[in-house]
């Protein structure tokens, strides 16, 4: 049975796909573009020197952290970006003017932004593939990291946009808390590497638990267990979406 | 049957500012209703809680027996709004952004169809692939009127409809709400142009300050605010027996009060009397702002 409800939601996730797909060029093919430049100079540059894990070349090292940066870059764009746009320019009455629960609101923005992060991260990953030979260990666990992890930062970008007001507001998110945890989050080296203290703020940050376990489908080598890493996400997540969720129902900066 | 509308005691405060203080209202279905009021009213703030996007501070408010909090999906099923602003998304064309509005309201493929009379009904079938972004202000505004209507709400608002369109435009708008409200729907309008309230509604709600100062059929409301404003130009004083409809002093001249036309042939004659040579005279409609200050001086 398909209720009006169901209906509702299913139209907003459809309106939430279409907004990304209709600029695919900014919103796939532009952070497609940046990560295989990311590749190119970091494997040309340090290509020869690093060997992170052994019997792994550096730059098949760095291509999961690529993916899984972008993908969760990209998750985070798709629901905050949206927020914000209909949110200053006004168009966010459209829906709250409609019998769209909050719930329903949550479920369809969040998978709007799960195909698109991890649709760009699928083609990275097969742009990458025809350059390189990547060993694909754990397939499961790889796509488990993929959509939690853009599911969380789907939720994460619901937080930004609801609490946001203006594009630089929005943009200072962006620099000040998004881009400094996928930077610090492994992406380009093995946590292994950096003094101790660095490794333990590095364990502070659920990028890095992505990242690692993402990559650990790939390798089966990582920093830490896949299992813990999962555990991890799972419960950053659940947290997030409670708060997005709570923040739904309140009507934050949406319902005065 | 239920009310169309019910509001029962409602308020609203943003921080200090008291928006709505206790609200009565009822407004039966099939009305074509006004809610007449100067800017800051707290029309809009009225219509918005009625919609969900604002939540009344105290008391309860009904569309069509469904309480808009308790019963949000029905009441907002119910509820077809027009908002003030010119909003829109340019990511869509009109015929998308229709039909996603029909779909978040449940409605499916088969709606489709209405969609298109809606396009058509309201002048814009030639417009319908064209992004949102490229419709000039009037187009928006017609827009705007047509998603309100893609669920076939029982109960339609429109907050201000007519604000900065042009007089063709306006007369086409109110012919096609006519229309609607001849179909069955309920109509409540917002307006400050007392021509469109008087024009089209049966009834009328004047709001000042947050309060209904007066609640009243059309007709009624007009006969204890009858009168129009004479403006003169001449050079001169104003002859001795139109004193007492002497209204103001302004740089044209001197604006006076005439309780009804006749009193036209009063002024001419006294003038004439005079032996004022008139340059100018212009017939004004009482603007909603005159007759508040009326009203209020009146009630007060
Ligand atoms: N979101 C808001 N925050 C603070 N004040 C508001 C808000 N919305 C409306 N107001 C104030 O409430 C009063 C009523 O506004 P409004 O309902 O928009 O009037 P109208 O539509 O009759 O012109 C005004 O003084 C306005 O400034
Ligand atoms: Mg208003």
């Amino acid at each position: 049975m398909i209720t009006p409800s169901m209906v509702g939601a299913w139209t907003l996730f459809k309106k939430e796909l279409l907004r990304f797909w209709k600029v695919s060029f900014q919103t796939v093919a532009a952070p497609v573009i940046t990560a295989l430049l990311y590749l190119l100079i970091f494997s040309h540059v340090l290509g020869s020197h690093v060997e992170i894990y052994p019997g792994v070349d550096y730059t098949v090292f760095l291509i999961p952290g690529l993916i899984m940066m972008s993908l969760l870059q990209n998750a985070f764009a798709n629901s905050s970006s949206s927020l914000i746009q209909s949110k200053v320019m006004g168009n966010i009455i459209f829906i709250l003017i409609t019998p769209i629960s909050y719930l329903e609101f949550f479920l369809a923005f969040l998978a709007a932004s799960i195909i698109r992060g991890v649709c760009v991260g699928f083609c990275i990953y097969l742009v990458s593939t025809l350059f390189i030979d990547l060993p694909l260990e754990h397939p499961w666990i790889i796509l488990a990291f993929a959509f939690l992890g853009s599911a969380m930062l789907g939720a994460f970008g619901i937080i930004a946009g609801l609490w946001a007001e203006k594009f630089d507001q929005m943009a200072a998110f962006q620099n000040f808390v998004i881009m400094p945890l996928s930077f610090l989050s492994g992406v380009f080296y093995s946590i292994h590497s950096l003094p101790p203290f660095w490794q333990k703020v590095s364990h502070l940050n659920p990028f890095f638990y992505m990242i690692d376990g993402f990559r650990f489908g790939f390798f089966g080598v990582g920093d830490i267990s896949p299992w813990l890493s999962l555990s991890i996400v799972v419960f950053s997540l659940l947290v997030l979406s409670i708060i997005t969720i709570l923040m739904l129902r309140a009507g934050y900066k949406l319902r005065g | 049957m239920p009310a169309a509308v019910q509001f029962h005691d409602v308020s609203k405060h943003f921080g200090a500012l008291q928006a709505l203080d206790g609200v009565d209202l009822s407004i039966e279905q099939g009305e074509f209703f006004a809610l007449l009021g100067p800017n800051g009213a707290g029309k809009s703030t009225m219509i918005n809680i009625l919609s969900g996007l604002l939540r009344p501070s105290q008391g309860s408010v009904e569309v069509m027996g469904f309480d808009v909090i308790k019963q949000y999906r029905e009441a907002r099923r119910s509820l077809g709004v027009v908002p003030q602003e010119l909003v829109f998304d340019p990511f869509f064309s009109l015929r998308e952004m229709l039909r996603f509005q029909a779909g978040y309201f449940g409605k499916r493929k088969d709606n489709d169809v209405w969609i298109d009379e809606v396009i058509e009904g309201l002048g814009l079938s030639d417009k319908a692939g064209t992004n949102m972004r490229k419709l000039s202000g009037g187009m928006k505004r017609r827009a705007l009127i047509a998603q309100a209507l893609v669920h076939k709400p029982p109960v339609i608002v429109l907050d201000e409809p007519t604000a900065g369109v042009d007089v063709e435009l306006r007369h086409m708008l109110w012919e096609f709400i006519r229309r609607l409200n001849a179909d069955g729907h309920t109509i409540i309008l917002t307006t400050h142009y007392l021509e469109e309230a008087e024009e089209l509604c049966s009834r009328v709600a004047l709001l000042k300050q947050g309060k209904i100062i007066k609640l009243d059929t059309t007709a009624n409301l007009l006969r204890t605010m009858h009168g129009k404003l004479l403006q003169l130009k001449f050079s001169g004083e104003l002859p001795a027996a139109l004193i007492p409809m002497l209204k103001e002093k302004n740089p044209e001249g001197y604006l006076l009060k005439l309780d009804e036309v006749s009193a036209l042939e009063h002024v001419l004659v006294n003038l004439r009397q005079a032996d004022i040579a008139l340059e100018d005279l212009r017939l004004i409609e009482p603007d909603l702002e005159d007759v508040f200050v009326e009203m209020v001086g009146k009630s007060s």
